[in-house]
């Protein structure tokens, strides 16, 4: 089913959604809020720029976007999938706990902030591009892979890198440099590690037509909160 | 998140408008600018359509925009635009001006009449000359001299505001919601080389006319998304060199700031956004020593004039704009061109709507200003 956004404020636009049992595509929108919000099966693919909170909630179904999406993509989603075919603003994946983001350019910054897992649920950012600074601000858990792909000059992810992460771990492609906190680690990726992110490296290479021999062939850091390490004093120092 | 440049109650005119909206709810403002490099004029039509894409994000309770290169008849004289509760603070206000400066012009603002709009002032505009013979025996410049008349009105004239001040600019504001305040101050008629815009949400002071925004001192206007946490420390500093925060709002105290910094002191507007965005002592130590000794300068010198707390700004000022996150970034911005145009909102959708084929989308780094001026005189 297709639904034109144009001249429709986000309201109406997600009620369709909601009150549809198909396949949505969302075309010509202009930052509509909250798209695919809960959904729990279906696919809402957009054909242009996102609005904020894209797929927040998101509880089993896909929402792919042809286009650009804004802050707060995928804001406390529990599982399922969101596809970027372009960059995302702030907050990328704020407070996920469970599903896939895969995003084919830049993230903003606090990509990852708060994510968390628990039990079976383990969610799972990629992001093919750089990123703004405080990746992984206060992470609690799951995977951040940022490839860092294309970054001319840029850094691969800004100042206060994990600044406050207390559990999960980010995958650095070929990072250089990166600025860390003083709670956590960088290290080299072990060959487990690299055989457990190997599916998701694959599975954005196939999304967004990318050689994975290429990606893969370059080394892989790891930043982690250092052992035995407990949540405090968790802001940054002015 | 908290939002949008205000606080306490307003104690200055306090029987001005009618006083609402004391509510706190979450959301943020929305801010937006579009600046021709080449200095081609252009209506703010686009910066309605900016606007009202990022409705969601203000409350009905403030918008409003600034335009540069509008007055180019009067462009040798500053143009005031001026809020009147009734006709009494106005001839009031008019005898003050006729003893200071030669009133060129005058005139009522033009406005359309529409339900969205309501408890409307009377809205003024005077094209003025400071009188030489006083300017010189005060031994200050003219545009000392002018600072200290806004600020006397605004600050002793009951039920009078003067809230834009510039030359060859201007300043249209009310409560509403911002593609309402476009449409009542017809600025779809307005022609000029760089527009700012504000949609608002304001949430610790009531929004009324006066207090929303820009704010506007000269030709300098800030829009400002966010919440200060340093205005106290600010007001303190500034209140030294004669500025009065008399609307006890966050947004008016970066205005007066960066006047202090670039007219008064001389700074560029790059200079101004290291010292209000000051990078951290952490980021500064990584810094080549040249830049780290330039930095350290000005974070020591202006040490009281360091902005904390979240917020994104667009500084208009005579031939350009700056655009500007606080350095730890929790308000979002974008910049976008296309062609001769540049545009900064804060969301995309809203750069698409005032341009479908702006692209080059670049988002900017916490305390990363960017200066967009135009090439030439303007």
């Amino acid at each position: 089913m297709i639904v034109d956004a144009q001249n429709r404020d986000y309201r109406e636009v997600n009620e369709i959604i909601r009150s549809s049992k198909e396949n949505i595509e969302v075309i010509n929108p202009l930052g509509q809020r909250f798209l695919g919000a809960g959904l729990r099966e279906r696919r809402v693919n957009v054909y242009g720029i996102a609005g904020n909170a894209l797929g927040c909630y998101l509880d089993g179904g896909t929402v792919e976007v042809f286009g650009d999406a804004q802050d707060a993509v995928g804001d406390t989603m529990n599982s399922g999938r969101i596809i970027i075919h372009g960059s995302t603003g702030d907050a990328l994946g704020y407070a996920m706990r469970g599903g896939r983001i895969y995003v084919e350019k830049n993230a903003g910054y606090r990509a990852g902030i708060h994510m968390k897992a628990y039990g079976d649920k383990c969610p799972v950012i990629v992001i093919g591009g750089r990123t703004g600074s405080f990746l992984g601000e206060y992470q609690a858990g799951g995977l951040i892979i940022v490839l860092g792909l294309d970054r001319g000059e840029y850094p691969i992810s800004g100042y206060f890198t994990a600044a406050g992460m207390y559990g999960g771990r980010i995958f650095l492609r070929d990072p250089g440099e990166v600025l860390l906190q003083k709670e956590v680690e960088m290290r080299s990726a072990e060959k487990e590690e690299m055989e457990e992110i190997k599916e998701h490296i694959s599975e954005w290479c196939t999304l967004f037509h990318m050689d994975e021999e290429k990606v893969l062939d370059a080394p892989f850091y790891v930043v982690s909160p250092k052992k035995g390490d407990t949540p405090r004093q968790k802001y940054v120092a002015n | 998140m908290p939002m949008c440049g205000t606080r306490d109650p307003i104690y200055f005119l306090g029987a001005f408008m009618r006083l609402e909206g004391e509510v706190r709810i979450p959301s943020g403002c929305a801010i937006s600018a579009a600046i021709s490099r080449k200095g081609r004029l252009f209506t703010g039509e686009a910066m309605i359509k900016a606007m009202e894409t990022m409705h969601e994000r203000s409350n009905g309770l403030g918008g409003g925009f600034a335009a540069y290169g509008i007055y180019p008849e009067y462009k040798d004289y500053y143009a005031f635009h001026v809020f009147f509760t009734d006709r009494e603070a106005r001839k009031e206000t008019e005898a003050f001006l006729k003893d200071r400066f030669e009133v060129v012009d005058s005139s009522v603002i033009a406005t359309r009449t529409i339900p969205e709009i309501t408890d409307v002032p009377l809205i003024w505009r005077y094209f003025l000359s400071p009188l030489r013979s006083i300017v010189e025996r005060e031994m200050i410049g003219e545009d000392e001299y002018t600072v200290r008349a806004v600020t006397r009105i605004n600050s002793t004239i009951n039920g009078a505001y003067v809230f834009s001040s510039g030359k060859n600019m201007g300043t249209f504001k009310a409560v509403g919601y911002p593609e309402d305040v476009g449409k009542f101050y017809r600025i779809d008629e307005i022609e000029g080389y760089s527009w700012t815009a504000h949609g608002r949400y304001p949430t610790n002071t009531p929004g009324w006319w006066g207090g929303a925004h820009p704010f506007s001192l000269l030709d300098f206007s800030v829009v400002h998304n966010g919440e200060i946490s340093s205005y106290d420390a600010n007001r303190r500093f500034v209140e030294m060199f004669g500025y009065r925060c008399s609307l006890q709002t966050d947004t008016e105290v970066i205005t007066y700031i960066l006047d202090y910094l670039i007219r008064r002191q001389g700074l560029t507007p790059e200079e101004s956004a290291n010292v209000i965005a000051a990078p951290f002592w952490s980021t500064i130590e990584r810094k080549s020593e040249e830049e780290r000794k330039r930095l350290t300068y000005l974070r020591t010198l202006y040490s009281s004039l360091l902005i904390t707390g979240p917020f994104s700004i667009v500084l208009g000022f005579t031939g350009g704009i700056m655009a500007l996150n606080d350095r730890l970034k929790l308000r979002s911005m974008v910049v976008g061109e296309h062609n001769d145009m540049v545009y900064v909102a804060s969301e995309e959708a809203a750069v698409l709507a005032a341009d479908r084929n702006a692209g080059s989308f670049y988002f900017p780094m916490g305390g990363e200003p960017v200066v967009v001026k135009v090439e030439g005189e303007v």
